[in-house]
């Protein structure tokens, strides 16, 4: 009897075992899994329910009229807002949430914080310290890198972004699209997993609005995995390779930017398209 | 630098020639023999206001942080008493405040034979720990109101960025949020401080022996009246200047 049970079990192991070790992969390879998340502020529900799975690598552009929902959807990702109810996963790590959506754990989510580089749409490079003292803050004074090692990566990171003669300058000196360049490279110095990026050009003039761009088509182009929420709807289309259509706090349409811009199908999406394009 | 030439215009020769003209008139008609022999007990007395200033000033300004803090964020039990210790602390004179210590606690703590006892004693029963105390609330208080704005001014998105990069609480607050309401607040911070260095010579009425307390000495000794009194008024000018220029360099060390 004994015999025959472990016989009979043993194939069923296995076969859970290659379905975990799949699911593993599967987990692997995913940056970001959002479910089902709702948000609301007071009596003001602006997020009705928004599912999302950013595999790495993936440049997953979100876009949406305004008071859609895509800049609280990003921030509540990192917890900058407080998610109602749901589930985010980033890489692997279930964010653990209490029936209010208060975190259980704090430190969890610093820890996860520091894997997610933001770039804000106000920059919000600290105005008392230099471009290069902004770019080694975190990793000084957060991850506990050597400064001198910090300091080196970050002279890489900001001729990378074009700004290897600022490094001593303050915020204030600059303009706003240098300053989002610095902004990117303090986000970058972190390494993060998954960059976000909060209408990166929507504070910035018109002629400044190219340079930032160039700058995070390269980042796409090797292959980072970057969430952007953007009214530029050309960069969406060329940079993603999956976009998001957000309408009311709900996910309109999705899909991949060939298909979304090229042949929309809900009649909302083809009013916004036109409206913006 | 002032260049000569702007120096050179023909109002501005005049009023040096008048400035001068006073110095001149000062030092050849009025009394200075004095001078020699009160110069020991001045350095003294001036050591004192200085340390005097230096000490209230910072321990002042370290309990100032807590309590702005406590304004700006705290929750109500913390927030309403800092309240009060601000309003009350500006709302009552400061000779008020050193004389209820003075004549208040330093003749409450002789009847408490512990204290009698203790080895504090020997300081609790001169005047200046009750100066210090005194001074040092007066400008906690008033510094605890700046920095409760100083602390709400701060731009929402700087600490956001904190935050979003998992920076703990404390590191945010010592790195970003402290430094910037400080930047913020330096220009009021040196005001004060030039304020606090005028209060000073109320501790002279509580026996301690500062700079004030010296040109006292002089005038009930000697019966010289004047002379003293608008040497004291330099020596305020320039200790007054002095901190001015320091916390200008502060101020242009960081960009607002």
């Amino acid at each position: 009897m004994g015999g025959a049970d472990a016989l009979k079990k043993k194939p069923m192991g296995a076969t859970e075992a290659a379905r975990d070790a799949n699911a593993d992969n599967a987990a692997e390879n995913e940056a970001i899994r959002v479910t089902d998340l709702h948000k609301s502020f007071g009596a003001l529900e602006v997020l009705k329910g928004v599912s999302l799975t950013a595999q790495k690598g993936d440049v997953v552009a979100i876009i949406g009229g305004s008071g859609s929902g895509k800049s609280t959807f990003l921030r509540c990702i990192n917890f900058l807002e407080t998610p109602s109810t749901g589930q985010i996963i980033v890489n692997g790590e279930e964010i653990l949430m209490r029936q209010d959506g208060s975190p259980v754990d704090c430190r969890q989510i610093e820890r996860i914080r520091t894997r997610l580089g933001m770039v804000f749409q106000a920059f919000n490079l600290w105005t008392h310290r230099t471009l290069l003292e902004n770019v080694i803050e975190v990793p000084v004074y957060v991850l506990k890198v050597p400064r001198d090692e910090a300091i080196k990566r970050a002279r890489v990171l900001l001729e990378r972004v074009g700004l290897g003669d600022k490094a001593d300058t303050f915020p204030a000196f600059l303009s706003g699209g240098q300053q989002q360049r610095a902004a990117i490279a303090r986000a970058l110095a972190v390494e993060p997993s998954v960059m976000l990026f909060d209408e990166p050009t929507s504070a910035l003039d018109p002629e400044l609005v190219g340079e930032v761009l160039t700058v995070i088509r390269d980042l796409a182009a090797e292959g980072r995995t970057m969430l952007l929420v953007t009214h530029e709807m050309k960069f969406a289309r060329e940079v993603a390779t999956h976009v998001v259509y957000l309408f009311e706090g709900r996910i309109e349409e999705q899909g991949p930017p060939e298909q979304l811009f090229g042949n929309p199908q809900s009649a909302r999406l083809q009013q916004f398209l036109q409206t913006v394009g | 630098m002032i260049s000569i030439r702007a120096l050179m215009q023909p109002h501005r020769i005049v009023m040096m020639a008048v400035l001068l003209a006073v110095v001149i008139w000062c030092a050849v008609a009025l009394r200075w023999d004095w001078i020699p022999e009160y110069a020991p007990l001045a350095l003294e007395g001036l050591w004192r206001t200085i340390w005097i200033l230096v000490v209230t000033c910072v321990l002042g300004f370290l309990l100032a942080i807590p309590l702005g803090l406590a304004q700006a964020i705290g929750p109500w039990y913390l927030s309403a008493p800092a309240g009060v210790f601000c309003t009350v602390i500006r709302g009552t004179p400061l000779l008020l405040q050193i004389w209820l210590l003075y004549y208040g606690l330093g003749s409450l703590f002789p009847q408490i034979p512990w204290i009698r006892g203790s080895e504090l004693w020997p300081y609790l029963r001169q005047a200046w720990p009750y100066a210090v105390l005194a001074l040092t609330l007066s400008y906690a208080g008033y510094e605890g109101e700046v920095m409760r704005g100083a602390f709400s001014s701060v731009n929402k998105g700087q600490l956001e960025a904190a935050n979003a990069f998992g920076m703990p609480r404390f590191t945010m607050f010592r790195r970003i949020w402290l430094p910037q309401a400080i930047r913020n607040v330096l220009p009021t911070l040196g005001g004060e401080t030039i304020l606090q260095l005028k209060a000073t010579p109320l501790v002279a009425t509580i026996t301690v022996v500062e700079l004030y307390a010296v040109s006292s000495r002089v005038r009930s000794d000697t019966f010289i009246v004047y002379e003293p009194l608008i040497l004291l008024a330099v020596f305020y000018m320039i200790i007054a200047g002095i901190i001015a220029l320091m916390f200008r360099r502060f101020e242009n060390r960081v960009p607002g």
